[in-house]
């Protein structure tokens, strides 16, 4: 089937199988990478992206076809051409990431959080990325990163 | 894992999608959020024929209090309801806390409350709630639509009163009086796991402090989410006290017949059934501002 998905404002119109899981359309179909399947059974996050600009989606559990017609942001599109996004920075400056497998996922999910919480708590970070699993940092240092993007970016 | 092929069939009305159900019964499941038949697809747990997508059914997008009840439509989310305006008032608490504990704070942004009621997995947290809070469920069938008592509507481990051809529209919780509260309790290994127990609680007060009516019902308790019928009887027309919450527990814990597994023994889950339902009933009376 035919479908139609608009990514970081690029249009890709594919041919893929109704059972195409939303993950693997961006990565093989679109050649997105940067979205990253963990544990393919939407319990660790690695795979979020933002949906219409708003709504955190894990991709491995949804399929390309349900985005069909639908805006897709994937970690590709968070920078403005060489400027990193407030969420990069913060990721950047206060160490978010260690082997990065997770960061993506990391930066969407708080992305949408953002949207609907533009001032979180710490508590209400640490809440918001309860589906997002890390392996590496302990999580200390991605809360920072997410406190200093809804700063406005300020180290 | 990529699930088996199937047919995907795009509804933009609630006719268009009956039509698809009628048109291809056992085969056909509907796709709401997808949050737990998905990864039952990935596993081959499931492998329907056709997939219904009912996403784009605008008509189906409703959450709002309408003529007595909190209509919550079919493609209604966990995450709409944890945001809904009105959510604070303490009369919600139990459909509040919730929306705050189903599966992680991602799924809740796909994961609808009906989806989650179809699925009926003994492990669910909508499916207890809607016991506790006296739900009902809107299905639409041959004969037209009908609405169904949450007692009727879970059958059995994955098994609703919704038929082959049939599809359930949205799910209506009665308007509580503005002295009850309620209270879900649920105790997981991490974030997004199936509850080892979980309890959920809600009590209306009379004017002089005893009990009107009480919901609490438990799952992960059996094969099936299940309401304590016995200890809502204990609870109705009495004044609350310590020893009217022991007895309630214990009763809950009589009537929970979990599975042993990794997350813990029969004995200890059946325990845990009870302490879950006193502290529920403590935090409801508590939001009353009764100490008990």
């Amino acid at each position: 089937m035919k479908v139609k998905v608009t990514v970081n404002g690029v249009a890709y119109e594919r041919d893929v199988e109704p059972r195409t899981l939303l993950a693997y359309f961006l990565r093989e179909d679109c050649g997105l990478t940067g979205t990253h399947v963990g544990c393919d059974t939407s319990s660790c996050g690695c795979c979020v992206v933002v949906m219409d600009g708003g709504r955190a989606v894990k991709s491995c559990t949804m399929f390309a076809a349900q985005a069909d017609g639908h805006d897709i942001l994937t970690v590709e599109g968070l920078a403005d051409g060489g400027k990193l996004h407030p969420l990069q920075q913060g990721f950047w400056d206060q160490h978010g990431l260690q082997c990065g497998y997770c960061t993506p996922g990391m930066m969407l999910t708080a992305y949408a959080l953002l949207k609907h919480h533009p001032t979180p708590s710490e508590a209400d970070i640490r809440e918001g990325l309860a589906g997002n699993l890390c392996r590496c940092t302990g999580y200390q240092n991605i809360v920072k990163a997410v406190q200093q993007a809804a700063r406005g970016g300020q180290p | 894992m990529i699930p088996a092929a199937f047919d995907y069939l795009r509804a933009h009305s609630t006719d268009e999608a009956f039509a698809y159900l009628q048109q291809h019964g056992a085969e056909a499941r509907v796709l709401a959020g997808g949050q737990s038949l998905i990864p039952a697809m990935r596993f081959r747990l499931a492998r329907p024929a056709v997939l219904v997508d009912i996403n784009p059914v605008r008509d189906l997008n409703v959450l709002r209090v309408n003529g007595g009840v909190l209509e919550v439509g079919a493609i209604a989310r966990d995450s709409d309801i944890e945001r809904a305006p009105w959510i604070a008032d303490r009369r919600w608490s139990l459909v509040h806390d919730v929306s705050r504990v189903v599966a992680d704070p991602v799924v809740r942004q796909m994961g609808t409350v009906v989806g989650s009621l179809c699925h009926n997995d003994p492990a669910g947290d909508w499916t207890a709630t809607a016991l506790a809070a006296r739900a009902e469920v809107v299905v639409r069938g041959k004969a037209g639509t009908r609405t169904v008592p949450i007692d009727k509507f879970l059958v059995d481990s994955f098994t609703t009163a919704v038929s082959e051809g049939e599809m359930a529209l949205a799910a209506h919780f009665p308007v509580p009086d503005d002295r009850t509260a309620g209270s879900y309790q649920k105790v997981e290994r991490k974030v997004g796991d199936f509850a080892t127990a979980a309890a959920a609680v809600q009590l209306s007060l009379n004017a002089n402090g005893t009990i009107r009516e009480a919901g609490v019902a438990l799952s992960a308790a059996g094969p099936c989410a299940v309401r304590i019928d016995e200890a809502e009887r204990m609870l109705a027309g009495q004044k609350p006290t310590a020893e009217l919450i022991r007895a309630a527990a214990d009763a809950a814990s009589r009537r929970s017949a979990p599975q042993g597994d990794l997350r813990g023994s029969v004995e200890y889950k059946k325990n845990l059934a009870g302490v879950l339902v006193a502290r529920g009933l403590r935090q409801a009376l508590a939001r009353l501002g009764v100490q008990a």
